[in-house]
């Protein structure tokens, strides 16, 4: 099995007088699934290209464990590239061995994978088509096996999951889990974030081309401001309170944030003291609320 | 695993290119086109220098003497006996019969359509002469055969100030068939790289392609398959031509064929790589085929001149000044030198020249494309200019 670590450390990147990078760091270790997610023009996608070597950094360094990353390393990383690309006048087959065949497999090992990769993403009937007759669909699994058919030891895949159609998005996902439970380690970036939430192991948010948050969703869900769901007749035992504010009131349910240092039992109480409560939980924020938070406040800083 | 991405590349271009239904069409055309060529000159060959002349009452016992002069002038006479006047009229008419001789020596009457063939009335003239001073010569007592035996040691002395090539105007065909199909295979197979290069940058496989090759390989790799295609055509049409052309005697192939060929092949191999990478370089500039023309028209049009202008000039004066320079010049030599070598007018030190000067060429030519290549070939949307391509 593979063992390593994909480290990027403090690669920037600028084009002109556009900023696209700026000391961004973060590593991903064998058998983690890193999610990798940012506003549009972020610089996810400078990233990935930096760490494959498509794109020259001005300054930092990609490391595959512990050493700079060169061709041959290169080669054995799975690439899937934001703007899809594939030839499309050559059949699947063809494609899938060419390709692992330039990624350093013989002949036979890349026939035998190709033809691996086409049966477990559902390809068969395909097999002997020219890619342009194929379905966006389809075309985006070939795309996936491009990015598998050699078997990599690493895997950088730009929004995997865009376009797909829900069953894809599971074969997707239950093929990065294996991958990563293989031992490889895999980053990926993306616009679904309850899909990052729910597969990634640890999810780095990119803004304005640095990193402003990273750690494991719970890690990143448990920060930021505590926020109460009470379920009660009245609100109206809330008003006494000091350092509680209702965000967000339906119905009796309602929703409160506290600041810091006050005490969620005193509350509980104060709202027991008025009337029964039916419900009395710790709301934590989803990625999205996260994210959104995030980034708005990073582009009220800069 | 340098050599073996470069290799996998050129297989898929080679594999993919020859087994489209264009390439298998393309060259079908170019040697039924040739193959008509061919056959066309032979029969026009043929038919141009054969005459048909009607031979009526006594004018039939000219039949022998006037077929023998004829092909003394380097034309082949039919005779045909006709017996009536009207129907042979007609013949002439219709153009099956090509003159119509009546009469009686001395008195002979000729009857043709229009102007009627020069070479073939002088020939009929002398027969006539000759019938004369036979029979004056025997009325006078002399022996006819005698006159004619210290006639025929009668010849003018002829001393040529410059070597004749009896074989001038078949090298000349042979030049000029050679840079016809080098500026093809040229202008057809560079191009075709050209678009190979925008293909790949506007499906994006490029992306994926340079994550494991380097640029230079990817260049290299597809210049060399496609090349190769190139070469296996034009090998396949030059053998076919080759063939077809001894087969029907329009061109005496034997070596003069031979060599031209190989010159061609080497010419073939400078010119292809001189210019391929030029369109490649050119290619990588644009991301759609649409923009494709508007970056090739510089290189196709020194193709173009190379060839249009070479060949004019190729005609009139092969070693002219002009012709000479321009042959031994990079953007030109794979088209003109070839042609003069084919008719046999470069001498030594001028191939030597061009091809030192061709492969100097090449390889600041590969070096400077190749850059140009590996900075704008990731470069997508905007046409990227050339200067921004050659700083970075």
């Amino acid at each position: 099995m593979p063992e390593g670590v994909l480290e990027i450390d403090g690669i920037s990147k600028r084009y002109g007088e556009v900023v696209a990078l700026r000391n961004l760091s973060f590593d991903v270790r064998a058998g983690e699934l890193f999610g990798f997610v940012g506003s549009n023009g972020a610089g996810k996608t400078t990233a990935m290209r930096i760490a494959l070597g498509v794109l020259a950094a001005d300054s930092g360094e990609v490391r595959w464990n512990g050493r700079a990353v060169d061709l041959d390393t290169r080669r054995r990383i799975g690439y899937m590239p934001e703007e899809r690309g594939l030839y499309p006048r050559m059949r699947v087959l063809d494609q899938l061995v060419y390709l692992a065949e330039l990624h350093g497999m013989s002949t036979n090992e890349a026939h035998t994978s190709a033809e691996n990769w086409i049966a477990r993403l559902g390809l068969r009937d395909r097999r002997n088509d020219e890619v342009q007759r194929l379905s966006l669909g389809n075309q985006q699994r070939v795309q996936l096996a491009a990015a598998l058919v050699h078997e990599p030891d690493v895997l950088v895949l730009d929004e995997p999951f865009s376009g797909l159609d829900p069953v894809a998005v599971d074969v997707m996902s239950q093929v990065l889990r294996e991958k990563a439970s293989g031992g490889v380690p895999v980053v990926f970036s993306s616009h679904q974030l309850d899909l990052v939430e729910r597969l990634c192991d640890r999810v780095g948010i990119v803004s304005a081309g640095s990193l402003v948050a990273s750690g494991t969703v719970d890690e990143l869900r448990s920060g930021g401001v505590p926020r109460l769901v009470v379920e009660s007749p009245t609100t109206d035992w809330t008003v006494t309170l000091d350092g509680v504010r209702v965000i967000e009131k339906n119905g009796t349910r309602c929703v409160l944030e506290l600041a810091d240092g006050v005490d969620d039992q005193a509350v509980l109480q104060a709202a027991l003291a008025v009337g029964p409560v039916h419900e009395f939980s710790r709301q934590r924020p989803t990625l999205t609320e996260l994210f959104r938070n995030v980034v708005t406040t990073e582009a009220r800083s800069t | 695993m340098t050599a073996r991405a470069v290799s996998l590349v050129a297989r898929r271009e080679f594999v993919t290119k020859v087994r489209t239904r264009s390439f298998l069409i393309g060259t079908a055309v170019i040697i039924a086109v040739l193959a008509g060529y061919v056959v066309l000159q032979s029969v026009l060959f043929d038919d141009q220098q054969r005459s048909v002349v009607g031979l009526s009452g006594q004018a039939t016992q000219l039949a022998d003497p006037l077929r023998d002069k004829a092909k003394s002038f380097g034309i082949d006479v039919e005779t045909r006996d006709v017996t009536t006047m009207e129907n042979a009229e007609q013949q002439v008419r219709d153009g099956s019969l090509d003159a119509l001789v009546t009469g009686a020596p001395p008195t002979l009457k000729m009857i043709v359509k229009g102007t009627g063939d020069q070479v073939l009335t002088t020939a009929l003239n002398d027969v006539l002469r000759q019938q004369v001073l036979v029979a004056q010569l025997a009325e006078a007592g002399i022996t006819p055969q005698q006159v004619a035996q210290n006639l025929a040691n009668v010849n003018v002395a002829v001393t040529a100030l410059e070597p004749v090539d009896p074989q001038r105007g078949q090298r000349l065909a042979i030049g000029l068939i050679v840079a016809a199909l080098l500026y093809y295979s040229l202008l057809v197979y560079g191009t075709m790289v050209a678009q190979g290069v925008v293909e790949e940058k506007s499906s994006r496989v490029v992306e994926i392609l340079l994550a494991t090759v380097r640029p230079w390989q990817l260049l290299l790799g597809k210049v060399i398959g496609l090349g190769a295609v190139g070469l296996l055509q034009l090998l396949v049409i030059s053998t076919i031509g080759l063939g077809l052309s001894s087969a029907f005697d329009v061109i005496d192939v034997g070596a003069l064929g031979g060599t031209a060929l190989l010159t061609g092949v080497l010419w073939y191999l400078l010119g292809f790589f001189l210019y391929a990478t030029v369109f490649a370089a050119a290619a990588s500039l644009v991301s759609r085929q649409e923009e494709l023309q508007s970056v090739l028209t510089p290189i196709s049009m020194t193709i173009i001149v190379a060839f249009v202008a070479g060949i004019n000039l190729m005609i009139g004066s092969p070693s002219g000044p002009t012709v000479t320079v321009l042959s031994l010049l990079p953007p030109f030599a794979p088209i003109l030198m070839p042609g003069r070598m084919a008719m046999g007018v470069a001498t030594p030190w001028q191939v030597v020249l061009a091809v030192v000067l061709a492969l100097a060429a090449i390889a600041a030519i590969t070096w400077l494309g190749g850059k140009v290549y590996a900075n704008a070939v990731l470069r997508t949307g905007a046409r990227v200019k050339l200067r921004e391509a050659l700083r970075t």
